[in-house]
């Protein structure tokens, strides 16, 4: 069989090797380029994206003047806000205001550091690898609400309790779901969980639970609509952002389409066999999965309304909680009973016990119809 | 092994680098006159829906999520335990399963109490 690999064996390119001269620092350089390169490319590509396929969702174009199809619509917005005025509110904390983005941005950027490309090309393949992202990617809530809390202005502050009640509440089942990964591939590093899924079967057949849940806590967590309670609009002006303008601004738009970047990258890496797949380049395999799983983002957003707060909590705490750990459990049985089962036995098995927990809890769970009272 | 480690370091100062860069770059500008200054009273304040702000945003704030994260704590460090269990729970069999399964138990028996005791409730 020719595969791409074979006729173009210059992208199999996997780090350099060990006994090179320098070799520490020339992978060091290598990699760092390549993230910035692939953060920077996609986020670009995905608000263009999200913006054009929006406007298809609603029954207009969309922006499609700058460039061919709008493709620069980007570019020409971020040259826009770079020449602002900076504003800064007479009342905030200078510093907190100022440093807010920054705290809020770096983190994102950090979790790319495990995330691998192809087989064993990563900057960095962590033993703790999955303990690494869920810690790293924690700490952008931390910009956030220094962003609300610094800017001395009320609806910012109710933004930032927002998101992080939010982000409380949906830790636990996400990282409930990604136990359930860990148990059946038996090893914290992101390179080792691909592999093993190039080896059986992506993970979404294993896991339909875990997918389900993670997807759903993930979004919450990176505050996608609908559940981008901390931005909503009609209530809270913009959200944690009201007092923000320039390229502060800008930083804060990049981490949030950063941030789905990384739920994309992660479902894919975690759920759909990550780099794995025939024929193409592993590396254009991640970028189609992640793709993919932006399309359902965007999709989800042109469809569903957006959720009250007691809903919010609700749905987290007596719905997808109790959804992962069942999940854990079940996968847990299953691993220690038959350590050696084919994952051809298994995954009717795991879809069936999927479909009928969904089902028994959805019964179960009132999310509070039109009164707050959960 | 402790190489890892310095790459995630060096990356954290080229990701701060860039962040900090993109944060000092309208500075420069503004020095060199690129970027409007023109600060006003109006600009100046908190932007509030056009009416003009009442007292400070620092005050007191009923936050009303307290117990929702006196709850995560206790379930968020239970997973602590899980993750170290997970990796090697084909080799610890039976016996591991056991343990940790009466370990979530355990906390599974606050959590239905915080349940019933209505602390998992928006008020």
């Amino acid at each position: 069989m020719v595969t791409f690999d074979l006729v173009f064996p210059a992208w199999q390119f996997k780090g350099l090797p060990p006994d090179w001269p320098g070799g520490f620092w020339w992978h060091f350089i290598v990699f760092s380029i390549i993230i910035l390169a692939f953060v920077l490319t996609l986020v670009i590509m995905f608000i263009w994206f999200e913006r054009r396929t929006l406007g298809r969702m609603q029954a207009r174009m969309g922006p499609n003047r700058v460039g061919p199809f709008g493709l620069l619509q980007a570019m020409a917005d971020a040259i826009k806000v770079m020449l602002k005025e900076d504003i800064v509110p007479n009342g905030a904390d200078k510093l907190v205001h100022l440093l807010a983005p920054l705290v809020a941005f770096v983190p994102v950027l950090m979790v790319f550091a495990v995330m691998p490309f192809q087989d064993g090309a990563a900057l960095v393949n962590l033993n703790i690898g999955v303990l690494y992202v869920m810690a790293v990617s924690s700490i952008s809530t931390l910009g956030i609400f220094m962003a609300g809390w610094g800017s001395n202005n009320k609806y910012t502050l109710i933004s930032a309790m927002r998101d992080v009640a939010s982000v409380v509440s949906y830790e636990i089942p996400v990282v409930l779901s990604l136990a359930g990964i860990v148990l059946l591939a038996g090893s914290l590093s992101l390179n080792d969980i691909v592999r093993s899924q190039a080896q059986s079967v992506p993970f979404v057949l294993l896991q339909p639970l875990g997918f389900i849940v993670f997807f759903l806590g993930g979004m919450a967590e990176i505050n996608r609509s609908p559940f981008d309670l901390l931005e909503a609009d009609s209530e809270i002006v913009a959200g944690f952002h009201t007092e923000y303008s320039g390229m502060k601004f800008a930083l804060f738009y990049l981490a949030e389409y950063a941030e789905a970047l990384v739920l994309s990258t992660l479902v894919a890496t975690f759920f759909l066999g990550g780099w794995g797949g025939p024929l193409l380049p592993p590396w254009l395999w991640l970028i189609v999965k992640s793709w993919a799983v932006f399309f359902v983002l965007v999709w989800i957003r042109a469809t569903v309304p957006r959720v009250r707060i007691d809903q919010l909590m609700t749905f987290s705490w007596k719905f997808l909680f109790p959804l992962a750990l069942l999940n854990l459990v079940v996968t847990a049985v299953e691993v220690v009973a038959w350590p050696e089962a084919l994952p051809v036995l298994l995954i009717p098995v795991n879809i069936a016990v999927g479909a009928v927990l969904v089902i028994l809890l959805s019964r179960n769970f009132k999310p509070g119809g039109s009164q707050v009272e959960a | 092994m402790q190489g890892d480690y310095g790459y995630v370091v060096l990356f954290l100062l080229i990701a701060v680098g860039f962040a900090a860069f993109t944060l000092i770059l309208p500075a420069a500008l503004r020095s060199l006159k690129v970027i409007p200054q023109k600060p006003s009273a109006v600009k100046g304040t908190a932007f509030e829906c056009g009416m003009e702000p009442i007292g400070q945003a620092w005050s007191q704030f009923n936050f009303r999520y307290y117990f929702y994260a006196l709850a995560f704590l206790v379930i968020d460090v239970l997973v602590v335990f899980l993750y170290p269990w997970a990796v090697s729970a084909r080799g610890l069999g039976v016996a591991g399963l056991v343990v940790i399964l009466t370990l979530v138990g355990i906390v599974m028996v606050g959590y239905v109490y915080a349940w019933k005791k209505g602390v998992l409730k928006w008020t």
